[in-house]
């Protein structure tokens, strides 16, 4: 049964955001990073950079595979979690605290309503 | 539909994550693939390989048939020994890799990769038709008969004797299973099943592979990991398979092998017996040992921090003395295709972050002359160039 933080809000893709003020943190799921197992490396967007809801922004690869992650949120990138860069592991020990991936400056707060709630969310992933 | 060994339902229960390979639904890993991976390494691991194929050759002209479409000398055997070795097709290249063990005279038992259990059958009996003395020898396709498990790490020779008790009882006659020195191959009873014992394996540790039918093998994996577990034994799956193995740099077929490229060109020259006598494939490779070849197998690291290379990523190099501003050569078959500095010249063939040297790491073809070891490689990683090192095989090496 994996853990799905009742403040957070979620895309199908297994990412979550969490916002304050305008700005959004990004981050994937413990259900995401359980699934993925160890995470070896991080691949994230570049400072400034200009994302669409639902454009693929970051990479993070395990063992096995290398999975795109898709933004759950449109707007500009404004800082990157340079601790999970440098200790990947981060993403699959704190998925929703250390391990998050970026935090962008939202252009459409309204999109936050398509996105799923943790019930919604915990029906999809069946925890 | 995909096929299930008799061990499912131990994998569904063990919580593996089941995936598709080669037609069967198989589990990749139990819990994580590195946790696996170094349970090998440093104690011991439990793989389910029933999935692979079983094909028995026996008669007076079996060693002269086998001798005809294998590399390797088989004459080498004596009862209870086995040996490596490649079946290629006339140009050469590798139809499959396998083991072959002699299990009495003129008895032969081939363990071959699951994907290419039909393309060997086709073949083997394609060539038997047309076989002079195939009058005095018999061939049959046992694979449906067949379940076995791979048991390996350093301290499986502390427990495996107390889970198969000895003496064994046909092919290598010997007391207890840990009697059996590397390539060796004893039939022992477990529980009143007959079990053929090998000490083999495909990950660069001791062990044993163990082949019954279906309702012994899944008694002998619950035994095996009954016992085990005081030593750290860990259910793995066919992702820690892989990382095991490319980091002792032993090929895959579909990836360092296939039909279109020969033993010499994937670095297992020193299996193929060319002093033999005639065998499929034989001029091809004896040229090729002569005169050279024009790809050569390399093993690699990453020096740079970067992603892990994987399979079909492309191998550049620098400073080839072929880039120049005018030229643009299209990339493909042996002619590297230039881009801005530098020359593609080759392809990733496996590749994974290995869970022991926590670095990149991977196997792939180049032109000979990028071959050699300390050579500067780049491998195209998402429109970047991450830097590596060429380096002898293994690239893991016990200390």
């Amino acid at each position: 049964m994996s853990d799905i933080p009742a403040d957070l809000k979620y895309a199908k893709s297994h990412e979550w955001v969490r916002v304050s003020g305008g700005v959004a943190t990004v981050g994937i799921t413990d259900h995401a990073q359980h699934e993925l197992t160890d995470v070896v490396f991080l691949e994230l967007p570049a400072l400034g950079r200009k994302v669409k809801a639902g454009e693929a922004c970051a990479v993070v690869e395990s063992v096995k595979t290398a999975s795109d992650i898709y933004s759950p949120v449109t707007g500009e990138i404004t800082e990157i979690n340079k601790a999970a860069v440098d200790n990947p592991a981060l993403v699959n020990t704190e998925p929703y605290a250390n391990g998050w991936f970026y935090k962008i400056k939202l252009s459409d707060p309204a999109e936050l309503n398509a996105l799923l709630s943790p019930e919604q969310y915990g029906a999809q992933v069946g925890g | 539909m995909l096929k299930r060994t008799c061990l499912f339902s131990t994998h569904q229960k063990l919580g593996g994550k089941l995936i598709e390979f080669g037609g069967w639904e198989m589990p990749v890993q139990y819990t994580s693939i590195t946790d696996e991976h170094l349970a090998v390494r440093n104690a011991a691991g439990i793989f389910d390989i029933s999935h692979m194929g079983e094909v028995t050759v026996s008669g007076a002209a079996a060693v002269d048939f086998l001798n005809y479409v294998f590399t390797n000398d088989v004459r080498k055997l004596s009862a209870g020994q086995g040996q490596y070795t490649l079946m290629c097709n006339e140009r050469g290249g590798v139809i499959d890799d396998l083991y072959v063990y002699c299990l009495s005279k003129g008895v032969y038992f081939l363990v071959v990769n699951a994907s290419r259990v039909q393309a060997d059958v086709a073949w083997m009996q394609k060539q038997l038709a047309e076989f002079p003395r195939r009058a005095e020898l018999f061939m049959t396709d046992a694979s449906h008969n067949y379940a076995a498990i791979a048991v390996q790490g350093p301290r499986v020779k502390d427990f495996i004797d107390a889970c198969i008790q000895g003496p064994s009882n046909c092919a290598l006659r010997v007391p207890k299973v840990t009697d059996l020195k590397k390539n060796e191959i004893g039939g022992f009873l477990f529980h009143g099943h007959d079990v053929m014992v090998s000490r083999t394996g495909y990950t660069g540790e001791d062990g044993f592979e163990i082949v019954g039918n279906d309702q012994c093998i899944a008694e002998v994996w619950d035994a095996v990991l009954e016992a085990g577990k005081p030593f750290g034994i860990k259910p793995c799956g066919l992702g820690a398979r892989d990382t095991l193995r490319t980091e002792v740099c032993y090929p895959l077929y579909g990836h360092e092998l296939d039909e279109d490229t020969t033993p010499i060109e994937a670095g297992v020259g020193f299996f193929v017996a060319l002093d033999k006598g005639e065998f499929i494939g034989r001029s091809v490779l004896a040229e090729q040992k002569a005169k050279g070849v024009s790809k050569k197998c390399i093993a690699f690291k990453m020096t740079d921090k970067c992603a892990p290379p994987r399979p079909h990523y492309p191998i550049w190099v620098k400073n080839t003395g072929l880039e120049s501003p005018d030229e643009s050569r299209h990339g493909g078959t042996g002619k590297p295709a230039l881009l801005g500095n530098g020359a593609r010249v080759g392809e990733v063939t496996s590749g994974t972050q290995s869970p022991s040297l926590n670095v990149g790491i991977g196997m792939g073809y180049v032109p000979p002359e990028f071959a050699a070891p300390g050579t500067v490689i780049e491998i195209e990683i998402r429109g970047n160039r991450p830097k590596a090192v060429v380096v002898k095989k293994p690239i893991y090496k016990k200390s």
